[in-house]
């Protein structure tokens, strides 16, 4: 469905992609990971044709630099920075993006309320909260109902709440068998979202792997922030020191270092060890 | 839908794109307090020349309907490459900056579609404020029992339209180079300084220091697409290129009555070639 191949892109000087070759077959669902710089959303603007690029692309078996309009007409996308036209009303802009792709009008309303923008339908784009943007581009990037979606940080401004609502609705396209390229810092999120991840560092593919073995492969450590009862901590940092965890007090509490794959054991051995936690949460 | 069902649709330039670009800017245009500004100012000004020209009072060689073209001519050369020149300028970096531009080209049009769309509904724009302008000044000139020559009337509008459509090219290739609005503006600024009066100035100084030939002031004066508009409005009007000196009678002797189309054309072409400068720039695929 996608073939990259040997794409490149310099910044002046500067290689920000290196020679990147990814295949992505169709229905499958591909997430480009890696830190702030690595790449990825340069990636995404080439395949949209909106970087100019050495290599490559093809979707649906078009070259993507001479079939720009069919290619792009295949594909939805909702950008990282949520940049529109301020000025328009959201049923505005989604009408002009809807006449931008000759698709009729009511798909405007279905798409609002799949959403759930209806409320907000008559605002100004500019007076959205950052949420509201974030949806409005998934908005924009669905009601073409493209087979392929490219997703750039698709859920980097929303609220918990928000948060799961699009992780349901993109679950749920990703089993209606579109293709989804998703780029994404949540390790968690790719889990639920994507068959194969792809780490990106300094332009560059570092390792193509499935969503569970990603912390494995990169070595990714998490820290957990354990809640104790008053007078429990001193007894928990020798349990887990003695079991060759790093730990260290903070202020609220304790905090582990602990593999991405290896937080039970923590938990496991500080209740083995008849140490209560009345609460914890994993910092990245 | 899945990949067999991904539809191959025209790479060529498809007109209804274009015009729903170009509504959009013309939507865009209403909307904004800048299309106003301009539109009142040059109308305002425009009334204000075309009444203070005293009907029946002959000056400089001009009857009254005369001397309401010259001012417009004047007003024309000095207003109307501020509006165009900005409006252009703001248009493509604008966008770009705010990342609106990544939106639009986002879509399945290509950047002709979206350049030709923007530039149109600019180009429309501009026309309502011109012919508006010119409009309220026609309407206080007849009032006023000013005997107006309605054909010279309407080619002066026209080739102000051009001038506009002219400057709105050269801001809009100003646009393709730049990254933020408020330099694309302060470029436009620039270049409209001296469009409208150090290239003058440069001309004389030239034709000075280098005792030019003729011919050779006319093409150096016709090289500033703002004084080509403004020997082709003055011959649209009084036949005749006096404020040229030796230069203008020396056109008028050798182009006769052709010349007002020779100075049309060239108008024309300074229309063109910025216009055309700005979409090869633009459409040839750099990063949005």
């Amino acid at each position: 469905m996608i073939v990259i191949e040997h794409l490149s892109k310099w910044y002046g000087k500067n290689e920000v992609v290196k020679d990147f070759s990814l295949d992505i077959a169709e229905g499958e669902s591909v997430a480009l990971w890696g830190p702030n710089g690595a790449g990825k959303t340069t990636v995404v603007r080439a395949m949209l044709g909106l970087v100019a690029y050495q290599g490559r692309i093809e979707i649906g078996g078009l070259d993507a630099a001479t079939h720009g309009k069919s290619t792009r007409r295949a594909m939805g996308y909702v950008p990282q920075e949520l940049s529109f036209y301020d000025e328009m009303t959201v049923y505005d802009l989604l009408d002009y993006s809807a006449a931008l792709r000759d698709i009729p009008t009511d798909r405007v309303d279905e798409v609002c309320e799949l959403v759930e923008l209806t409320d907000h339908a008559g605002k100004r784009v500019r007076e959205l909260s950052g949420g509201l943007k974030q949806r409005l581009g998934i908005a924009i990037a669905l009601f073409p109902d493209p087979p392929i979606l490219l997703l750039d940080e698709p859920t980097s401004n929303l609220d918990a709440k928000s948060r799961d609502a699009a992780i349901g609705l993109l679950q749920g396209l990703r089993a209606e068998g579109r293709t989804l390229v998703v780029t994404s810092h949540h390790v968690e999120e790719m889990a639920m979202l994507v068959d194969r991840v792809v780490a990106m560092e300094e332009g560059a593919i570092k390792v193509i792997c499935d969503p569970s073995d990603l912390a494995e492969e990169l070595g990714l450590r998490a820290w957990l922030h354990l809640i104790l009862p008053n007078g429990s901590d001193v007894e928990a940092l020798r349990v887990l020191h003695k079991q060759g965890f790093s730990a260290k007090l903070n202020s609220r509490g304790l905090l582990v270092e602990v593999s991405a794959q290896g937080k039970g054991e923590a938990v496991a051995a500080l209740q083995r060890a008849g140490v209560v936690i009345e609460d914890l949460e994993v910092w990245r | 839908m899945t990949a067999a069902q991904i539809e191959t649709v025209t790479e060529r330039l498809q007109p209804s794109l274009v015009g729903v670009i170009a509504g959009k800017e013309i939507r865009d245009a209403v909307a904004s307090k800048w299309f106003w500004m301009w539109t009142v100012a040059f109308a305002g000004l425009a009334a204000f020349m075309a009444a203070a020209a005293l009907p029946g009072s002959q000056v400089a060689g001009f009857g009254s309907f005369g001397r309401t073209a010259a001012s417009l001519v004047a007003l024309s050369q000095i207003i109307i490459p501020l509006m165009g020149l900005t409006l252009g300028a703001y248009s493509i970096a604008g966008q770009r900056e705010s990342g609106a531009l990544r939106f639009l080209l986002s879509h399945p049009i290509s950047r002709s579609e979206a350049f030709i769309g923007t530039y149109l509904g600019l180009a429309v724009a501009l026309g309502a404020t011109v012919f508006g302008g010119f409009g309220v000044a026609g309407v206080i000139t007849v009032a006023q029992g000013g005997g107006a020559d309605a054909s010279s009337f309407v080619r002066i509008a026209l080739l102000s339209w051009l001038l506009a459509i002219s400057m709105l090219g050269f801001g809009m290739l100003i646009s393709t180079f730049t990254r933020r609005g408020n330099a694309a503006l302060g470029v436009s600024i620039f270049v409209w300084l001296v469009f409208a009066f150090l290239g003058d100035l440069g001309v004389m100084a030239t034709s000075v220091a280098t005792k030019l030939p003729m011919w050779g002031l006319l093409v150096s004066a016709v090289l500033n697409p703002v004084e080509a508009f403004r020997l082709a409005s003055l011959t649209a009007f009084s036949g005749s290129l006096d404020v040229l000196g030796p230069a203008g009678r020396y056109a008028v002797d050798t182009f006769g009555d052709q010349l007002g189309w020779i100075l049309f054309t060239v108008a024309t072409v300074w229309a063109v070639i910025p216009t055309l400068a700005a979409w090869a720039r633009f459409s040839s695929g750099g990063d949005v």
